[in-house]
């Protein structure tokens, strides 16, 4: 009846398979990602699984929805439950299934069947329920159908040649109707059903599975085969809680999400310094590992005092300790996080990690984060989340968590302990490649006590300090220090202390060492330099008598000098001619030079 | 069955005989038999029923015939699944057969008129 192009608005409006297989909306979050629009419109869908899998909710839900948001009002004929049942069972997950029956927009029809009042005898068929299907259809104008467990009949009627017959015609017969269907089927050993329904209904097949690992269950849903249709082909977990069914596709969020320029305060001065100055992204992931004792949730706890203050609400998820010890022990290092919790800035959600599965952390964490609508989300510490589940599993769910909470611009700030005997670097869940800021806190053992150390080992988009800072717990909050690093290493704590006393000892002792050898300097240059004043003293007295001795000699000369010319005048000697023509006399005495 | 009380009637009735004798022996059975149009099993369903019921409860039986094509909201009523189904509605418990009564060995025993043992091979 609602025919091959009678497309539902809610179809159109999920563009991508517009121009392929005409599909039903299923309204629930993420299923229609997987399938990529919803069920086939007008066509049977197998939705098979295990007893408490959850395939009658996921049908009810479909025929909710249906009815409530695409205005295709539905038929559920239920082969297990009364209608009252069925309708006590989802008021939990808030549908008033009476309020859509008066509205006429849902029929159910509870087909009992007790083997035991039935004899069969000759030929018969399943006119009955077909007159039954149609009539409820046609009394409401029915676009959506659901048979929840058809399978019944087989534990209610004898012939199974019949039966099967019965079955392959009731199928066509809902096809050429146009309408919707979901099919319900238990799972068989080694098959998808116990009946082999997967036969006759080749459309869409859904498999829900529920898995307990370590006393954990996990509910998980895969699409087998989708005729026609691009779907996920992975197994997808899903969680059923007070607003119904939800599938988590990873892949259905993508890489898409808005990116802020906008930088936030981690709430220490000189932690936003190591981070080029500003601090963290808005909307980016922040890690910060470390050991036991490190002071993680102290850092997680000033980054939300810091966005507190700047009146942003907080989500705090604490898997270890409950708010009131939190809130204690914040007030030891001088952090009081009560007034941001009585302005509902603040919002803590405790709960151990083990508690539930996974998935319902995520849906928990999902919900409350729509409800509260947080700029800053912190997990301490994520890695107890892997005691909930596997390794796997735990990582597939932080990706999903951490790209949820950036879709939405939500700063997360994750805190995981890393164990003793790790590598320094490595994280339990793994999740270092996915997180924008990954801060390391350490403790260093030296000299008898342990210190912490904090690093910044990645931050994506800013320059950021690759110093290794001493971290300090103190009665006024975390204080960041310069290490000492020098010739024996990185020193913290006491060793610091004591190496800086050492190093201003040492010093001193060059200082005086250097003042003693200027004075000695000093001294000597004083010394030389009496030195060259004596010796100059004494050259200049040597001089002296040496001039006074030439000059005594130059006067003796000349009274000699005079004395033999006046002896030659009286001798009357003659002149001597000089080669030069001067006339000199010759005498007996030649002149002599001064010795 | 009701032979042997009415042959004598001062005669204690084993365990056995008081079990096939169910209800009232003088109570008329209500029967319906739903069918879904003038189809051939139908028309033998009704065939076969009348059949039965003059051997078996001459005089003391009433057949409603329902036609679900004409009125489908019976079919809730009595759980209605497969066509043509038998109900006896009196005497109690309720029973239902399906099918097309051929086989009136098996319609006897559904209809609580023999005993399943006595049935011949």
């Amino acid at each position: 009846m609602q025919g091959k192009n009678g497309k539902s608005k809610g179809s159109q409006s999920r563009g991508a398979s517009s121009r392929a297989l005409p599909k039903a909306p299923t309204g629930i979050q993420g299923l229609d990602e997987v399938t990529g629009g919803g069920f086939p419109q007008g066509r049977p869908t197998l939705v098979c699984g295990s007893a408490g899998a959850g395939k009658t909710l996921l049908a009810m839900e479909f025929l909710v929805r249906g009815s409530t948001q695409y205005n295709e009002p539905g038929v559920f004929m239920a082969f297990e439950e009364s209608a009252e049942d069925l309708t006590k069972n989802v008021r939990s997950l808030g549908f008033d299934l009476d309020e859509l029956i008066q509205q006429k927009k849902l029929a159910i029809d509870f087909v009992q069947i007790d083997r035991n009042e039935i004899d069969e005898t000759g030929d018969y068929d399943l006119e009955g329920l077909f007159i039954r299907l149609a009539a409820a259809i046609d009394g409401i104008g029915a676009k959506r159908v659901v048979l929840d467990t058809i399978e019944n009949l087989f534990a209610g009627l004898q012939n199974e040649g019949i039966l099967r017959g019965e079955l392959r015609r009731l199928f066509r017969w809902l096809k050429d109707r146009g309408v919707s269907a979901i099919i319900t089927a238990e799972r068989g050993e080694g098959a998808l059903t116990r009946h082999g329904l997967e036969e006759y209904v080749s459309d869409c097949v859904i498999l829900l599975d529920h898995r307990v690992v370590d006393q954990i269950s996990t509910r998980r849903l895969r699409v087998v085969k989708y005729r026609g249709t691009a779907h996920g082909t992975n197994e997808y977990p899903f969680l059923i809680d007070e607003d119904g069914f939800s599938v988590l596709p990873v892949t259905s969020l993508g890489l898409q999400h808005h990116v802020s320029e906008e930088r936030i305060s981690s709430g220490i001065p000189r932690l936003d310094t190591m981070l080029g100055g500003d601090g963290f992204y808005r909307g980016s992931t922040v890690l910060i590992s470390g050991t036991a004792g490190t002071g993680k949730t102290s850092l997680s706890a000033h980054f939300v005092d810091a966005a507190c203050r700047r009146g942003e609400r907080c989500l705090y998820f604490s898997f270890e300790e409950s708010p009131g010890q939190l809130i204690r022990n914040m007030k030891s290092i001088g952090l009081n996080l009560e007034p941001w919790v009585k302005k509902d800035l603040l919002r803590f959600h405790s709960s151990r990690a083990t508690l539930y599965g996974l998935e319902m952390h995520l849906a928990i964490i999902h919900k409350i984060v729509q409800e509260f609508q947080p700029q800053v989300v912190v997990l301490d510490p994520v890695g107890s989340l892997i005691q909930a589940g596997n390794r796997r599993d735990a990582h597939v769910m932080l990706i999903r968590l951490i790209d949820f909470l950036k879709s939405r611009a939500i700063t997360a700030f994750l805190t995981n302990l890393t164990g003793g005997g790790d590598a320094v670097e490595k994280t339990d869940v793994e999740i270092s490649s996915i997180v924008d800021s990954w801060l390391f806190v350490r403790d260093i053992e030296l000299g008898g006590e342990r210190n912490r150390a904090l690093y910044v080992l990645k931050s994506r988009g800013m320059a950021h300090s690759n110093q290794l800072r001493e971290f300090l717990l103190t009665d006024h909050g975390v204080d960041l220090l310069d290490v000492y690093v020098g010739p024996e290493g990185v020193l913290t704590g006491s060793s610091r202390i004591s190496q800086e006393s050492r190093e201003n000892a040492s010093a001193l002792a060059r200082r005086q060492e250097t003042e003693r050898r200027h004075r000695e300097r000093m001294r000597k240059r004083q010394a030389l330099e009496a030195r060259i004043e004596a010796l100059r003293k004494e050259f200049e007295a040597e001089e002296d008598e040496a001039s006074t001795l030439i000059s005594e000699e130059a006067s003796q000369e000349e009274l000699i000098t005079e004395g033999m010319e006046a002896m030659a005048r009286s001798r009357q000697a003659d002149e001597v001619q000089d080669s030069n023509g001067s006339r000199k006399r010759k005498g007996k005495y030649e002149k002599v030079g001064p010795r | 069955m009701k032979k042997s009380a009415q042959d004598n009637p001062d005669k204690p009735l084993s365990l056995k005989e008081f079990a096939e004798t169910g209800a009232d022996p003088g109570e008329v059975w209500q029967l319906r038999l739903y069918v879904a149009g003038q189809t051939p099993r139908s028309v033998a369903a009704f065939a076969n029923l009348k059949r039965i019921c003059e051997d078996n409860l001459a005089g003391r039986y009433n057949i409603e015939v329902v036609d679900l094509v004409k009125h489908p909201q019976l079919a809730a009523g009595d759980q209605i699944l497969a066509i043509p189904t038998l109900v006896r509605k009196l005497p109690q418990p309720l029973r239902k057969i399906v099918g097309d009564l051929r086989d009136t060995e098996r319609a006897l025993v559904g209809l609580q008129l023999r005993n399943g043992s006595e049935k011949p091979a």
